[in-house]
């Protein structure tokens, strides 16, 4: 079993849901997570505010979030068990922000620690 | 003289005995501690049978406790030297004038303190719900044995090494401090909850005694509740939780004795009060930032308290059991939560979900597949529920299986 995480990757982080829509989008993705974890494959994970955020470029630049000039930004992750790839990535399909356009989530293997990987 | 008396005291007053004098003694001494409460006990039956029971019987038991609790102190060189010194030191009295504190606060303060003393983390968690068992709610060895359905021996052996280890790993009988006391009520708390369950769930025949086990685990529940130190969010979910699912003790058995299943109970049985008790300690625990498991699981009973269906109460009750998932996994929680999804998104999406759980040697696996496929796929459902009766172990199980096959043939003729 290897732990892969699901990166939430959006187009637009600045698009502001209304309250109604937020609701329903938090209860698709603890559907999602729930299916997850009732297989006992769910390893954490956290979502990422948009406020409040700052982006650190070389030369001592500091910009206000990570928008602007980078198109896409990470929204949230998760990590799942999977036993393979193909295996997270049946998982990748089930998320809720897939419904967004040219919304991604990227699957990626996390290295373990044991002098291999 | 009445037939009950004497097993009713020896239940409420053994454990309290015990714990004050072994609070006194030291955990190293928990044996003679037990050894003269049960004394009392034999002293009282001897001395009632043939002299009637006194006025008091309860102060009658706690001045032989007095009495006897003196005399080992006085007669026992080994325990005189080694613990009396140490009592004497600290109340400077003689022997003669030594007390043993039986008042209320003190026996509630020792059974609290006792408590956290048998739940200590250096021993298993059976033992320390055997331990309890035995000497916080004054279970007989042969009466804890046949609830985990084993022989005396066994837990007899059990008993010995936890208290062995509890001896030899010196734990002091009091409060654990300020920094520690949400870690340490963390065990106490999943004692009480396996407890409970023990009672709930058990395999056990024993009708009277499981009940039992389920209300002195409401009982020591509710001594964490009652004290300022311990009345915590946590403490007061696991109350509501044992509050709501005690709530349909009337109505979970038939005539029979055997189980009713929830669908097919009478509501008007539950009882309203526990579930306006539990309801109390609910909103009660909703204090401060910590969800813990059992404020999951008591939001789930809680909305188990309201029979009738609707589309509010599965939703409410499938994001609970995403949530109880996420935190902490078990089979009954997934299988729960699929026949939550059933009632959400309908069966077909459940079956989907249940065939990526991976549960199959589980009975209660095939028995929710049998449920699921019954109106649609009559022979799916039936084998599934063939096999859940091949995987079953206790025959309550078994025999709730065999009804369920029995009504889906009958539904198909």
């Amino acid at each position: 079993m290897e732990e892969y995480i699901l990166i939430f990757r959006h187009e637009d982080g600045q698009k502001i849901a209304s309250p109604e829509q937020m609701q329903i989008w938090m209860k698709q993705t603890m559907d999602w997570i729930g299916g997850i974890a009732a297989q006992n494959k769910f390893n954490g994970g956290n979502g990422l505010p948009f406020d409040d955020s700052r982006v650190v470029k070389p030369n001592g630049v500091v910009i206000n979030g990570p928008f602007g000039d980078i198109k896409e930004t990470i929204g949230g992750y998760i990590i799942v068990k999977a036993d393979s790839i193909d295996e997270a990535v049946k998982f990748a399909h089930g998320c809720p922000v897939l419904q967004g356009e040219g919304n991604s989530v990227e699957v990626r293997k996390i290295a373990k620690g044991d002098g291999v990987h | 003289m009445e037939n009950q008396l004497i097993p009713h005291l020896f239940r409420t007053e053994y454990r309290k005995i015990t714990s004050v004098l072994c609070k006194q003694f030291g955990i190293e001494h928990i044996e003679i501690a037990e050894d003269i409460a049960s004394d009392v006990f034999l002293l009282a039956v001897e001395v009632w049978t043939y002299k009637g029971v006194p006025e008091n019987p309860t102060a009658w038991l706690y001045a032989v406790a007095r009495n006897k609790a003196k005399n080992q102190l006085i007669r026992n060189t080994v325990f005189s030297e080694k613990v009396t010194k140490e009592l004497l030191h600290q109340t400077d009295r003689s022997v003669s004038r030594f007390e043993i504190d039986l008042s209320d606060k003190n026996i509630s303060d020792s059974q609290l303190l006792m408590l956290f003393t048998l739940c200590h983390p250096s021993i298993p968690v059976e033992s320390q719900i055997s331990l309890s068992l035995r000497v916080l709610c004054g279970f007989g060895i042969e009466e804890i044995a046949d609830a985990f359905l084993t022989n005396k021996a066994s837990i007899n052996k059990r008993l010995f090494r936890a208290k062995e280890r509890l001896r030899t790993e010196n734990i002091p009988i009091i409060f654990p401090d300020e920094k520690e006391i949400d870690k340490r009520l963390e065990t106490v708390l999943t004692t009480l909850y396996l407890l409970f369950n023990e009672g709930y769930y058990s395999e056990s025949r024993n009708e009277i005694l499981r009940n039992d086990f389920c209300l002195e685990a409401i009982r020591l529940t509710y001594l964490l509740h009652e004290n300022d130190k311990t009345n915590k969010p946590p403490v007061n979910a696991l109350l509501a939780l044992m509050c709501f699912h005690a709530s349909r003790f009337g109505a979970r058995k038939n005539n029979q004795g055997e189980l009713i299943l929830y669908d097919d109970q009478d509501e008007t049985l539950w009882n309203q009060e526990l579930i306006a008790r539990g309801t109390y300690l609910l909103n009660l625990a909703a204090q401060g930032e910590i969800i813990s498991k059992y404020h999951i699981e008591a939001s789930i009973a809680y909305w188990h308290t309201i029979k009738a269906d609707s589309k509010e109460k599965w939703e409410n009750i499938l994001q609970l059991y995403n949530q109880l998932l996420i935190l902490d996994y078990s089979p009954i929680a997934a299988l729960n939560r699929t026949y939550a999804l059933s009632k959400v998104k309908g069966k077909l999406a459940a079956i989907a979900g249940a065939e990526k759980l991976n549960l199959k040697n589980n009975h209660f696996y095939f028995t929710l597949l049998g449920a699921l496929y019954e109106d649609i796929d009559h022979e799916k459902a039936k084998m599934n529920l063939q096999r859940a009766l091949s995987l079953a172990k206790s025959e309550t199980d078994k025999e709730i299986i065999r009804q369920k096959i029995l009504k889906s043939d009958h539904v198909l003729k």
